[in-house]
């Protein structure tokens, strides 16, 4: 329908040949176009506006990327803004030790929080081992608390129900079942309302002051246009929402309220409804948004393009910069020995705040299960020679046999620490591309030991992984071990 | 203004609005129901209008000219009611013509000029020739009206209200509950042709919405309905076996009724941004719709689309939602939306 915003600014900047520093007026050109495209995707007025002011501030006198178009340059940092706007994806609900832990799902008129309040259930109890209950506080509308009611049954969790047709009165009561029940999560389903309607926002406010949540999570329709902005910050001016839930991304729309809700509330998107079925859920990917607000189905192969051609000249780097400097065997043994100096494992994770994991912590079993691996990781490098220490590569299977009998260890446990090994070498080099999180890495690494990530969830970089708990991964652990 | 066809003049005496009461007595009496409506209408699309005004005749007195930043201010009205940049470009393109022939010259002329060319896109939109129950025989019976749109928008709800208006003006009503897929669907329903006070056809969850419907047609023709109006599940206009299911009902209806389905209401979020000119070129091509119905305009969010929709597929907005009550429908004034968008 649209014309494509790559084919527009490319366009607008004419056939520059590559290298050039882009003039004003070329980037005020292009500027016109994104925001047009920026507009045609509902992002807000006002945010469009500040959103292209902010890229004519980074395009002026940006440093050229060598053998990028200039359009492919202007493509690149609306690209790269918007995924930063975006970004902070962070899917896991975090939790404390309280019983229970209460979630208000808030929102407007059919945004989906029903749905949604299911979804979450399932989500929660699937990956975050949580054991929910759902209340439903709508005693407005039409056969509301029968459709959540129907919801949980199909979901299999809990649903709290009550005579009382009173909405602060259901959720304290839900509350008081949880406790004495003993269920960790309690998520409140709330009546679809709209923010100027102060009779409402006032119960919410009630609810709140009432249960304490521990995440308050605003349900907005992926549809939605302009007005975005206003609801939005005004729930969270009411009640300080934690957290997005956009649903109807299995649609057609670009999503740009996306961007309009980051912006008036800066809280992060924590999930996307993508169907009317309740697994229909998926953790938010800046990436992907930024791409469909920018239409950019065919922008994506170019991005992509021009992401490989970075990659090649960031590659060549990094693999100079491998070479100058190792992470040898020896390394990754002495920072396991730093490691054993702090003490036991267990008093150093005590010291970490919960969200570090997900809001499980390990449990001391598993701990002692992991120090007793890592002894013998230690054991089969000490049994390496120098050579081998210093490039793992020429370890064949002869040496390996010998390196398992002079540790004490199996063939499989040496195949098993060199595969984690490798995989440390991969991630380092991954971590150390990304400016952030190379600084995050280096100050976690230079406390804890380039060892160690391999033993905790946050290895993975992808949500999906990350979703599977700590203790899942070490019950497969266990499992394993016993069939052997 | 008349809400719906009266099923006969004389249906007034006997109607439930009262045997004792005159035929005169009783137009007057709906008549300020009508005002009472409208004025409902004015107050419920007004509410940020206030600022908006106050903003443009602001910059008007700082610089006494109409220039590029009132302009602007003009665009980012427009826009922010999700009136979208090729409408909001066409309206103020024709603003500009005006302004150079010097037709324009204070703020009040310019706003007249932009209510101007915004009811006439809405006026040209509903003299297209679209259908309604005028340009049937009211011979033909059931009347079949089905509701459509995407998740969520308001359809449901608008059936109650809608049920209720149509019955209270002296006829036949009957509901197809032809959502057999969401969560409670049927209940909900079942509650709004309860406090409307007609009839319901609902089968189990899961059940063909086109069986449904066949059923509801059967059961109106037995029992001498004026009007069937048909619920359907929520669907995302970009899933073809959805929109199939739509267009088997709509084949089931024509089979049975002639000149069934005699309208189709899509239903339009007033929040909807500009996904919803996709949905009303999608719903219009698998089922035939006849007229927008915007609701939820009691929210701040302006329904800027329907304008857009109106425009693009000659599709005239039939009627509002202003809130979640059974007489929270009114006929669609474009008069008094234009005029709401400054207020
Ligand atoms: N396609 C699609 N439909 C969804 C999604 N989430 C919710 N829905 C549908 O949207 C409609 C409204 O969902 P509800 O969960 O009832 O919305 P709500 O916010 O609780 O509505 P109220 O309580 O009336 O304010 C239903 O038809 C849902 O099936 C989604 O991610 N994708
Ligand atoms: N404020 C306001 N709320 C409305 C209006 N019309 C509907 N609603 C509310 O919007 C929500 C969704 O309405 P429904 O009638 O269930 O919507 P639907 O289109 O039937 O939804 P699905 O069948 O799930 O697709 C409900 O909470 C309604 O009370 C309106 O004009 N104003
Ligand atoms: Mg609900
Ligand atoms: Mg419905």
């Amino acid at each position: 329908m649209f014309e494509a915003l790559s084919e527009k600014i490319k366009k607008s900047l004419g056939s520059l040949r590559a290298g050039r520093q882009l003039t004003a007026e070329q980037v005020d050109a292009a500027l016109r176009e994104i925001r047009i495209a920026l507009l045609e995707a509902d992002v807000s007025y006002k945010v469009a506006r500040d959103f292209v002011e902010r890229i004519r501030q980074k395009a002026e006198g940006q440093e050229i990327w060598k053998g990028l178009k200039p359009y492919e340059q202007v493509v690149k940092i609306v690209y790269d803004e918007l995924v930063e706007l975006m970004g902070g994806a962070s899917s896991r609900l975090i939790f404390t030790r309280q019983i229970p832990n209460v979630v208000m799902i808030v929102g407007l008129q059919g945004s989906g929080k029903t749905t949604s309040t299911g979804k979450i259930a399932l989500w929660l109890k699937n990956n975050q081992e949580r054991n929910p209950v759902v209340v439903s506080t709508d005693v407005y509308r039409p056969a509301a608390r029968e459709q959540l009611k129907i919801v949980a049954e199909a979901v299999k969790v809990p649903f709290y129900e009550t005579d009382s047709n009173e909405p602060l009165e259901i959720a304290r009561n839900a509350v008081r079942y949880c406790q004495q029940l003993g269920y960790d999560t309690l998520l409140i389903d709330t009546a679809g309302r709209l923010h100027i309607d102060e009779d409402l926002m006032v119960e919410l406010e009630k609810i709140k002051a009432e249960t304490k949540p521990i995440e308050i999570l605003f349900v907005a329709d992926a549809m939605t246009g302009q007005d975005a902005v206003r609801s939005a910050e005004e729930f969270h001016r009411r009640i300080g929402i934690t957290g997005v839930i956009l649903t109807k991304m299995d649609g057609d729309s670009r999503g740009g309220a996306a961007l309009s809700i980051k912006a008036v509330t800066n809280q992060p998107i924590k999930f996307v409804g993508v169907g009317e079925k309740y697994d229909a859920i998926e953790p938010f990917y800046p990436d992907r948004i930024a791409q469909r607000i920018l239409g950019m189905g065919d922008i994506l192969t170019l991005i992509e393009e021009v992401q490989t051609k970075l990659d090649e000249e960031e590659a060549a780097k990094q693999l100079e910069k491998i070479r100058r400097s190792q992470f040898t065997l020896d390394d990754f043994r002495e920072q396991m020995r730093q490691f054993n100096k702090l003490g036991s494992m267990s008093k150093i994770i005590d010291l970490l705040p919960e969200q570090f994991f997900g809001g499980i912590k390990p449990k001391k079993e598993d701990l002692e299960k992991i120090e007793y691996q890592m002894k013998r990781a230690a054991a089969i490098i000490d049994s390496m020679t120098r050579q081998e220490r210093q490039n793992y590569k020429i370890i064949d299977a002869s040496r390996k046999n010998r390196i398992a009998k002079g540790s004490g260890t199996t063939i499989s446990e040496v195949n098993q620490l060199l595969r984690q090994y490798e995989k440390t070498l991969q991630m380092m080099s991954k971590m150390k591309r990304s400016g952030l999180l190379g600084q995050l890495t280096d100050k976690f690494m230079g406390r804890f030991g380039g060892g160690l990530p391999h033993a905790f969830p946050f290895e993975s970089e992808d949500n999906q992984e990350d979703s599977k708990s700590f203790a899942k991964k070490l019950k497969k652990k266990k499992r394993h071990k016993k069939k052997r | 203004m008349v809400f719906w066809r009266r099923k006969r003049q004389d249906s007034f005496s006997t109607s439930v609005l009262g045997l004792d009461k005159t035929i005169e007595e009783l137009k007057a009496e709906e008549e300020k129901i009508e005002k009472e409506f409208s004025f409902r209408f004015a107050r419920a699309i007004e509410k940020t209008r206030v600022s908006i005004s106050e903003k443009l005749d602001s910059i008007f007195a700082g610089s006494k000219k109409i220039d590029e930043t009132l302009l602007e201010e003009l665009e980012e009205i427009l826009i922010s009611s999700d009136l979208g940049v090729s409408t909001t470009t066409h309206i103020l393109e024709s603003i500009r013509m005006k302004l150079s022939r010097g037709q324009i010259n204070d703020l009040q002329a310019l706003k007249t000029a932009i209510k101007e060319e915004i009811v006439h896109i809405l006026q040209e939109a509903s003299l297209s020739g679209v259908s309604n129950e005028e340009s049937f025989d009211p011979k033909v019976k059931p009347y079949v009206i089905m509701v459509v749109g995407v998740n969520g928008v308001g359809k449901t709800t608008t059936i109650g209200k809608l049920a209720h208006r149509i019955k209270s003006e002296g006829n036949q009503v009957l509901i197809c509950a032809a959502d057999t897929f969401r969560a409670a669907a049927n209940d909900q329903l079942k509650v709004w042709a309860e406090r409307a006070g007609v009839s319901l056809i609902q089968q189990k969850q899961g059940t063909d919405p086109a069986a449904v419907l066949f059923d509801a047609i059967k059961s109106a023709k037995a029992r001498n309905i004026d009007v069937l109006i048909v619920d359907t599940a929520g669907r995302l206009h970009n899933k073809s076996n959805l929109m199939a299911e739509l267009e088997k009902m709509k084949r089931v209806a024509a089979r049975e009724v002639e000149g069934a389905p005699h309208e189709t209401l899509l239903v339009i979020d007033a929040v909807t941004g500009q996904n919803g000119l996709e949905q009303a070129r999608k719903f219009l091509k698998t089922s035939n719709v006849t007229g927008i119905v915007l609701t939820k305009l009691d929210g701040t969010a302006k329904g800027g689309i329907a304008v857009s929709i109106a425009k693009e597929l000659s599709l005239p907005i039939r009627y509002v939602g202003i809130g979640e009550k059974i007489d929270d429908l009114v006929i669609f004034d474009p008069y008094k939306y234009a005029e709401n968008l400054f207020a």
